[in-house]
């Protein structure tokens, strides 16, 4: 579901902790000012917990345990990413949300493998922006938790 | 023909709604015909679809369909006329017209075309039985357990005489009834919300508006709820094909009875059942009944019955599946189970019936000494528990050797909308469904301080004399540590019960009953198993909805349906503090000994040539390793049998193996203590199983077999 025009594509990017991240727009359902979830007790702690979604029950993550980065000590704010799904729409917590940018593909490069593996595989390349580094999220790995259950609990 | 494009699809489209629907009639006709030549009704509806479709198929162009409806109006009507009569070769050939039919319409449904199959074979066969109706009526032969049929006289009957009225119902598209249904929920979520808002005002004319609203949304719920339940005869009416098909496959003769055809279930639910069904009734007719010889030699009558019952009890349906065969072999399933590592010795010398009947169930099981095209590959019936427990239900048996074996399946009624009662625990609320729901325990002041006893720190209320056992929530579901309970006021205990067995859950405080829309928990959340949905609140929060099977199992409450390790779960345990289980071997001249099958790990046979010595310690490769072999009196006597019967003892890492002339049996004393003595072996005899039998204690000889050789151990 990508937007491509030539060679670019617009992203919707939103923060995580110090990372910039982006996913096609046409990914994005909404965004919402966070709402905080019904804990799910027993759950992976990557699981947020559900929130209502006028009338339906979704799932809502949080992108920073699912990218394996350090806790905030006050999880509370931030935004939720609203993602749509095969399966339904499922909420992603972020930090922040940026705008919706127009990137060309000859900014593009895939992440170096310096970057952990556990990180690396829900990434799909990097846009080289002026005076920043743009990391594109490889949804459909990121919601799958199935492929790396285990982790995290 | 100028019919549009357009026209002729949606004619089409009808034409194959109804034809699916007569050609499904025409099956259960034609077995009831097969049974009784004489039903006249059932040749005129039979001739009437076929009669039908070669019409329509005519006016449609589809030439394929119409040649094979045209041969079987034919034969048909010989049938009528009474020129022909219903032999076994005569329903198969018709049956088989059917199936042709059916398989001719979903070509079509799917490529709107006919195949390029023209069922030459089948309309040559049904033009001979034409033929030899025509010329030979007497080469008639009955087929099971028919009277002669004979002569009708023709009767004419005008359509208006149809005896079942159509104007009452209409077709309508299940998308927009689920559409339907999908609404409703959400009408009734917010109706609940909105009557939170009721005590916060006062005018009178919006509150009586706004119970008038609450009324007809719980009309309406319950109307929307109606269109979704249908009789459950709908998933019924195919098994008499089913059934015929597969006695005259198994060269058996079975007799369906069907009671309770017109209780309803949810749509859905009807689904989810339809292959458990029909494997079970595969299996009564494959492998529960027997063949009519076998039956005679019983005693029994030729026929086997399989008798089907549904009804509506204590908010489920309940269907019977139960036949008048032979009955599961209980041993047998005992020996295939321990045989295949399904289950340890202790837990199998301990089984009751009902747990035995229930190892039928487990993956991998299988008894089938033959197995059939039809059933017997082992996955069935897994599976068919499975599925059943996925929509909320379970399936049960009773078996009786000889005489037959019946299965009982519970289903709920619906899961759409169901009534909860909403509680609080560790400041979080959950909705329990009141089905599992029978009672509620509030204990005040003092006995909230002593109501609750302890048993080895497991926590019991005794409820009417009975002992309850408890959980508390907030530590099954981890939001409280056990230590961090305060001792309150008053102490809630809701008392659930799943499959007759009950236990107490401690809460926090009680809300409200509620009837709540069940939604089910996304993709990420699948193997929650103490949740069993989600639902919307009146304020608008999700609320978890809990799954009392599952909150048992994590609770330790009762042994989790997987429990197949060696080492038994509470309630076998609980049985060996009452009977002993030994395993009586026979020693060296015919000696009777017994060692406590706890203090077996495996029963093994080793060919004489796989013993090697090391220095003069006896040893065999085992699993990687090596297993020393001693004798029972701790010596290391040379194998003289070939093979050997080896009793394998795990004490720790270390692994032994004791050899013995022949295993015998396991037996179970309540009168023998169980700890022998600990200093030496064979201190002590007893009478086991009416005999005298040594009691061995194995890790006495065990120790002892080591201070005679320290260097190998």
């Amino acid at each position: 579901m990508s937007a491509q025009i030539n060679d670019q594509r617009l992203l919707a990017t939103f923060r995580v902790a110090d990372l910039n991240l982006g996913v096609d727009v046409g990914c994005v359902q909404e965004v919402l000012s966070h709402q905080e979830p019904t804990k799910v007790p027993l759950a992976a702690t990557v699981i947020a917990g559900l929130v209502n979604l006028r009338g339906e029950i979704i799932t809502a993550l949080h992108l920073r345990e699912r990218l394996g980065l350090p806790a905030n000590a006050g999880n509370r704010g931030g935004m939720s990413l609203i993602l749509r799904t095969e399966h339904g729409p499922v909420s992603l917590v972020v930090d922040a949300i940026g705008d919706v940018l127009e990137v060309g593909a000859q900014t593009h490069e895939p992440l170096p493998a310096t970057v952990p593996a556990r990180t690396r595989v829900l990434l799909d390349g990097v846009y080289k922006l002026p005076g920043r580094l743009l990391l594109v999220l490889d949804v459909k790995k990121a919601l799958d938790l199935a492929s790396t259950r285990g982790e995290g609990r | 023909m100028s019919i549009s494009g357009e026209d002729r699809q949606e004619l089409i489209r009808e034409f194959l709604v109804e034809s699916y629907e007569n050609l499904d009639r025409m099956d259960r006709e034609l077995v009831t015909l097969e049974r009784d030549a004489t039903a006249r009704d059932a040749i005129d509806s039979i001739f009437r679809t076929v009669h039908t479709i070669k019409g329509t198929c005519g006016f449609l162009g589809l030439a394929r369909l119409e040649r094979v409806a045209h041969v079987g109006e034919n034969l048909l009507g010989q049938l009528r006329d009474g020129e022909l009569v219903v032999t076994e070769g005569l329903a198969n050939a018709l049956l088989e017209t059917g199936d042709a039919l059916r398989s001719m319409l979903r070509t079509i449904e799917a490529t709107c075309e006919e195949g390029p199959d023209d069922h030459a074979a089948l309309i040559a066969r049904l033009t001979a039985l034409c033929e030899d109706g025509a010329h030979d009526p007497d080469n008639a032969r009955p087929s099971q357990d028919k009277p002669p049929a004979e002569a009708k006289p023709q009767v004419m009957r005008s359509e208006g005489e149809r005896a079942t009225p159509t104007d009452a119902y209409v077709r309508v598209n299940v998308r927009l009834l689920d559409s339907l249904m999908n609404l409703v929920g959400e009408l009734v979520l917010v109706r609940n919300q909105m009557l939170e808002f009721v005590p916060g005002f006062t005018h009178q004319g919006f509150t009586a508006s706004a119970q008038r609203l609450s009324l007809i949304t719980t009309s309406i719920q319950a109307e929307a709820m109606k269109t979704r339940m249908q009789p459950i005869r709908g998933l019924w009416d195919k098994l008499p094909r089913v059934v015929r098909d597969l006695s005259v496959t198994c060269g058996k003769e079975v007799r369906l009875v069907m009671e309770g055809q017109d209780t309803e279930l949810d749509r859905t639910i009807i689904e989810s059942i339809k292959d458990p069904l029909l494997h079970l009734v595969r299996n009564c007719v494959d492998h529960g009944i027997e063949n009519p010889t076998a039956r005679e030699a019983a005693g029994k009558a030729r026929q086997g019955q399989l008798m089907l019952r549904a009804f509506h009890e204590g908010g489920q349906v309940v269907i019977e599946i139960a036949d008048d065969g032979a009955g599961l072999n209980l041993e047998r399933i005992r020996g295939k189970a321990l045989e295949r590592g399904l289950i340890g010795h202790e837990q199998a010398a301990g089984m009751a019936e009902r747990e035995l009947g229930a190892l039928i169930f487990l993956p991998g099981f299988s008894t089938a000494a033959t197995v059939s095209n039809v059933s017997g590959r082992g996955v069935g019936m897994d599976v068919v528990k499975t599925n059943i427990e996925r929509i909320g239900g379970s399936v049960d048996l009773q078996t009786r050797r000889g005489q037959g074996t019946s299965f009982r399946i519970k289903i709920p009624l619906t899961l759409a909308i169901v009534p909860a009662l909403i509680v609080t625990s560790a400041g979080e609320r959950f909705a329990i469904p009141q089905i599992n729901l029978p009672e509620l325990v509030r204990l005040k002041d003092q006995e909230a301080g002593n109501g609750v006893e302890l048993i080895h720190g497991t926590p019991v209320y005794r409820l009417r004399g009975k002992l309850l056992p408890l959980a508390y929530l907030d530590v099954a579901l981890g939001l409280r540590a056990a230590g961090e309970r305060t001792s309150r006021k008053a102490v809630n205990i809701v008392v659930l019960e799943i499959d007759q067995r009950r236990f107490g859950l401690v809460i926090d405080g009680i809300i409200d009953t509620q009837e709540i829309v069940v939604k089910p928990l996304g993709r990420h959340l699948q193997d929650a198993g103490v949740f069993a949905g989600a639902t919307i609140m009146g304020d608008g929060r999700v609320a978890l909805i809990l799954d009392v099977s599952g909150l048992a199992q994590q609770a330790g409450l009762i042994e989790t349906r997987n429990d197949t390790a060696v080492n038994a779960g509470p309630a076998a345990r609980a049985h060996q503090e009452v009977l002993h289980s030994w395993l009586l071997c026979e020693g060296e001249g015919g000696r009777r000994l017994a060692l406590p099958l706890r203090q077996v790990a495996r029963l093994e046979v080793f060919a004489r040539s796989k013993f090697e010595q090391a220095g003069d310690q006896w040893v065999v490769q085992y699993r990687g390793g090596i297993l020393p072999i001693i004798g029972v009196g701790g010596d290391r006597p040379a194998p003289n049998a070939d093979p050997v019967h080896v009793v394998v003892h795990e004490d720790g890492p270390r692994c032994v193996g004791v050899m013995v002339d022949k295993i015998l049996d396991v037996v179970e004393d309540a009168s023998v203590p169980g700890e022998t003595g600990k200093s030496l072996a064979r201190c002590r005899t007893a009478i086991l199983a009416q005999a005298v039998t040594e009691l061995i204690d194995l890790p006495g000889i065990v120790q002892r077999a080591a201070t005679l050789s320290p260097g190998v151990w």
